[in-house]
């Protein structure tokens, strides 16, 4: 389950060391999360974001230590627009595909969150209700 | 108009900017000094993000070692870049849901522990004063090449402007300012480098014009021309790798865990107002950095064509322009040592110590006479390996406007790293340090003002390493990746997916992991220096490429000592629960 606001101002087992003293610096999580999001959902939302890392990282290995270093130099005996492709690969190409990686993670990432509605789409609207509510409980 | 003239007008009319810019945008809450309050645009962060990082060394002097390593230079090309995916993947949007100020913050929190918080804080000062100092010599430096004033006044000058914008905007005067600085800056390297491209290729896009075919009509490529100039001469030839594949795969490592670990870097990502926002925002970041990322071998290419062409074997009398001048400077020498009066670029140094010491005297040929030893190499020449990006503009005739610009865009890019390390340092020390561990019940107001001290005692600290650098510069950049990779990335990323890793697993990880970095990184540069070569490394891996060992040290310790200590208590895990959901990251500034 996830901590509300409340909790986390109480004085914890810990509380020597583990401070939450700062009321008015608390990310306003988040009541909606309790009222939305069942454990399954979570669970396997969790479960999708990591079959998302483990597909684009072994991506992201294969460009940056495979073609950039491990068989670079094998791929020079094709060319690309000129280039040896090794070669272009170490100049320009990983970084072209460290760029794409990112943005298809967002976006995968983005549809995966819709689905399994976790997603932060409404964020803006809710929190601001959110915020002010906790800032006039403060005063 | 000279170039000297336009050069300060162009510095001077930037520097209004930054100041306008820094009135514009005062802060008054610790949130907004920060992290901007949270509400930048993910666009707007990402090209701040490209400015933070790419620093005084991106935009002077990697052109110049891809030029002068072709091949193997490469390797932090596709490390410094690699680490933003590390970073996209598997930090951004966890810390920005976090919804907090600072990296030692999640730190302290996630391992419920006052001690892990202090190593996060010495770690990350460690990083970014070894950063920062090679940021205000990089101001220094450029104001006494472009601007003819002393290396001192311009690092001042640096410390003044620095002192505006990061002590009264805080984050938000930073990101906006980083904004302007990231389009100076790119509009400053792109320029030389189209007119290079068309020079050489009749292409006006340097990225294609490093494989097309030159137009002096000889048929060859670009790239087969340059083997042909190297392997001619006795250098490594261009396009081929002469560097160990274990150490190669460990500098990239090291570099992209060290790049996705620098804190100044993390911390942008705080700054924007929803976790998607974070992840799109490094999307953003690094195209903007791969826009002067992917054009920099372009640029390293078509100089190492120049350099040859206009150097070696050419009468000293007969020289172009460029060559005296940057001679001046002391970035170019020439020791006539067979006597011909013409000019020879070969392997090796052409004296020891590598550096020309220049006496007041002149030569035969009115070159300037140095007083090193002279070793056995038939090379005649030293040039600095930052003159590939400062002398391209003369080198490619372009009008002087043009080398005001890339004046003004190197002070943007060292300045832009500066301020963004400043502020990590001052809301370490007001937040984690006096906020969070010794003064807990000061106010928000008093808490902004330690920010703001701190800010100043930090700009005075670095001026002071700018106006008496450390001997070993060039060394450190390999501490601040290393120490980045082994102390900060581990502790952050495990803390986010494992639940089971507690606050002694943590603190001996990353004590274990700094400990033996720094061991090793002292041992071969300062120690020992005389055995820092493959033979003698551990596995053959280079001190620039230790980082990974002690990253994988890290978590290694940090897995056994929490499996053998207890599992971190319930509230730790909720949090980290809660950190996995996008939803509900709040919009800061709406306070």
């Amino acid at each position: 389950m996830h901590q509300s606001a409340d909790s986390k101002n109480k004085p914890e087992n810990d509380g020597e060391i583990y401070h939450h003293d700062e009321a008015e610096n608390l990310p306003p999580h988040s009541h909606h999360d309790e009222e939305t999001l069942s454990e399954i959902d979570v669970q396997a939302y969790w479960r999708a974001n990591i079959k998302v890392l483990v597909v684009l990282l072994s991506t992201w290995a294969f460009v940056s230590f495979g073609c950039g270093v491990l068989f670079s130099d094998w791929l020079d005996q094709f060319h690309i627009g000129g280039f040896p492709l090794g070669f272009w690969f170490t100049q320009q190409g990983t970084m072209l595909c460290f760029v794409a990686i990112i943005f298809i993670y967002h976006i995968w990432m983005k549809k995966i969150e819709r689905a399994h509605g976790v997603d932060d789409d409404d964020d803006s609207v809710e929190n601001n209700a959110a915020n002010k509510t906790s800032t006039e409980a403060q005063s | 108009m000279s170039a000297q003239t336009l050069s300060f007008i162009f510095v001077g009319l930037s520097f209004a900017l930054y100041i306008g810019i820094a009135i514009w945008s005062r802060v008054g809450s610790t949130k907004e000094f920060y992290v901007a309050g949270g509400g930048v645009h993910p666009v707007v962060n990402g090209m701040a993000t490209a400015a933070d990082w790419m620093s005084a060394a991106s935009f002077l002097s990697v052109a110049g070692i891809l030029a002068f390593t072709g091949r193997d230079g490469a390797v932090y090309l596709v490390g410094w870049t690699g680490g933003y995916v590390l970073l996209a993947l598997l930090l951004a949007p966890y810390l920005r849901k976090f919804g907090r100020f600072t990296v030692p913050e999640f730190i302290g929190d996630r391992y419920y522990s006052k001690l892990a918080r202090v190593v996060a804080v010495i770690c990350l000062i460690f990083i970014s004063f070894t950063y920062i100092a090679g940021q205000m010599r990089g101001v220094g430096i450029v104001f006494s090449r472009f601007l003819e004033v002393e290396i001192n006044t311009g690092v001042v000058i640096g410390m003044a402007i620095v002192f505006c914008y990061a002590v009264l905007g805080g984050m938000k005067g930073i990101t906006y300012t980083q904004v302007a600085q990231y389009c100076v800056l790119i509009f400053a390297f792109m320029v030389p480098a189209i007119f290079m491209s068309i020079m050489w290729t009749d292409n006006p896009i340097p990225q294609f014009g490093l494989g097309d075919k030159l137009n002096d009509g000889s048929g060859l490529s670009v790239l087969q021309k340059l083997d042909q100039v190297t392997t001619e001469l006795g250098f490594n030839t261009y396009t081929v790798g002469t560097r160990s594949t274990i150490d190669s795969l460990a500098i990239a490592a090291a570099l992209m865990i060290g790049t996705a670990g620098l804190p100044h870097v993390i911390v942008r990502f705080f700054t924007v107002p929803k976790v998607s926002d974070a992840r799109k925002s490094a999307g953003y970041a690094l195209a903007f950095i791969c826009i002067m990322y992917t054009t920099i071998p372009a640029v390293a290419a078509f100089s190492r064509l120049n350099l040859t062409e206009s150097v070696n074997e050419v009468a000293y009398s007969e020289a172009p322009a460029w060559i005296e001048k940057w001679e001046n400077t002391g970035l170019i020498a020439w020791k006539d040592k067979n006597g011909d009066g013409i000019m020879q670029y070969r392997p090796g140094h052409a004296f020891s110590p590598t550096k020309p010491i220049f006496t007041e005297a002149r030569g035969t040929y009115g070159e300037r006479v140095i007083s090193n030893e002279l070793t056995s190499s038939a090379n005649e020449m030293y040039v600095d390996r930052d003159i590939m990006v400062m002398a391209n503009p003369e080198i490619a005739q372009l009008p002087n406007w043009v080398i005001a610009l890339v004046a003004a865009g190197a002070v943007a890019a060292a300045l832009s790293t500066a301020a963004g390390l400043l502020l990590v340092i001052s809301s370490s020390v007001a937040h984690d340090l006096m906020k969070r561990t010794f003064m807990p019940d000061i106010s928000d107001k008093k808490e902004l003002l330690f920010a703001r001290l701190a800010a100043v005692v930090a700009i005075v600290i670095a001026g002071w390493f700018g106006i008496n650098p450390p001997a070993f510069v060039a060394q450190v950049v390999a501490f601040a990746f290393g120490m980045a990779a082994a102390s900060l990335f581990p502790p952050i990323v495990m803390g986010i997916f494992s639940k089971r890793i507690n606050r002694s697993g943590a603190v001996a990880g990353m004590l274990i992991g700094l400990s033996s970095t720094l061991a090793y990184i002292i041992y071969f540069n300062f120690i020992a220096p005389e055995i820092n070569n493959p033979e003698h490394w551990f596995l053959g891996i280079s001190p620039t490429g230790i980082g990974t060992i002690g990253a994988v040290l890290n978590v290694i310790v940090a897995v056994i000592v929490s499996r053998l200590t207890p599992a971190p208590p319930a509230q730790v895990q909720d949090m980290i629960d809660d950190i996995r959901i996008p939803a509900g990251a709040g919009v800061a500034h709406e306070h």
